[in-house]
């Protein structure tokens, strides 16, 4: 089963929507709540990400048997060091954002926490692609 | 010790009670989001005095059994919108994140 969301970057008080409608499809799949859980924030996260810093984007949720597959991708200014972006603490947000209690820096650490595998791909000035994938077995 | 319980044993105010029979299992405090979604168990209640509608998809995606308002505060208007739609319990306490955090421990704790 494949799933596609563009998710709107103007709207903050709208983002998790895709998140929530993927929670809502594995819980109908019957899939583990623990399970959930783990794609739930980590798509959360990268959904949050794209709205405060690329204005939008696609994600794409594979579920197959063995395991669920994210991809999400933007059109903004890339991520210059990726190994600096994933250290917790470490956020460029901007300060708006800081008031509704994002930016801590913590985005990308939880997202490589709750999955199996984490690839980013990254083009200053192009744009960002993050595929990350939960086992199921 | 369900949702529900807890409400009526801290005089909690429940805003949105949409699921009363849900387990409390823990607790925690904290109003950085993803410090919350990145530490916090899926039962716990979480303490804040975050009031923006993002707080419903927060506790959501990490499965927290109830958000509790500390101090008295007051949600957004699309705050407790969301609740409601999403099924998320959200009560509400005048006391400070450290007095509400020591009563949900001691609470559970019997």
């Amino acid at each position: 089963m494949t799933l596609h969301y563009d998710i709107d970057g103007e709207n903050f008080q709208t983002a998790g929507e895709a998140s929530a409608n993927v929670k809502k499809v594995l819980r109908q799949l019957g899939i583990s709540t623990d399970i959930i859980r783990r794609v739930a924030i980590a798509m959360y996260e990268g959904e949050i990400n794209m709205v405060i810093h690329a204005n939008g984007g696609v994600a794409d949720v594979a579920i197959t048997p063995d395991r669920i597959e994210m991809t999400l991708e933007d059109s903004g200014n890339g991520i210059p060091d990726i190994a600096l972006a994933m250290q917790e603490g470490y956020s460029t947000a901007p300060e708006n954002v800081h008031e509704l209690g994002f930016g801590a820096g913590m985005g990308l650490p939880n997202m490589k926490k709750y999955t199996d595998e984490m690839k980013i791909e990254s083009t200053v000035g192009v744009g960002t692609k993050v595929f990350m994938a939960v086992n199921l077995k | 010790m369900t949702t529900a319980e807890l409400c009526a044993r801290l005089s909690l105010e429940p805003l949105c009670l949409a699921e009363p029979d849900r387990p409390v299992t823990g607790g925690y405090a904290g109003d950085l989001l993803s410090w919350v979604m990145g530490r916090a168990q899926s039962g716990d209640a979480w303490v804040t005095i975050m009031t923006n509608r993002n707080v419903v998809a927060v506790a959501s995606m990490a499965d927290v059994a109830c958000i509790v308002l500390a101090e008295g505060v007051e949600p957004d208007a699309d705050t407790l919108e969301a609740a409601q739609k999403q099924g998320v319990n959200l009560l509400r306490g005048e006391s400070g994140a450290f007095a509400l955090c020591a009563a949900i421990a001691a609470a559970l704790a019997e």
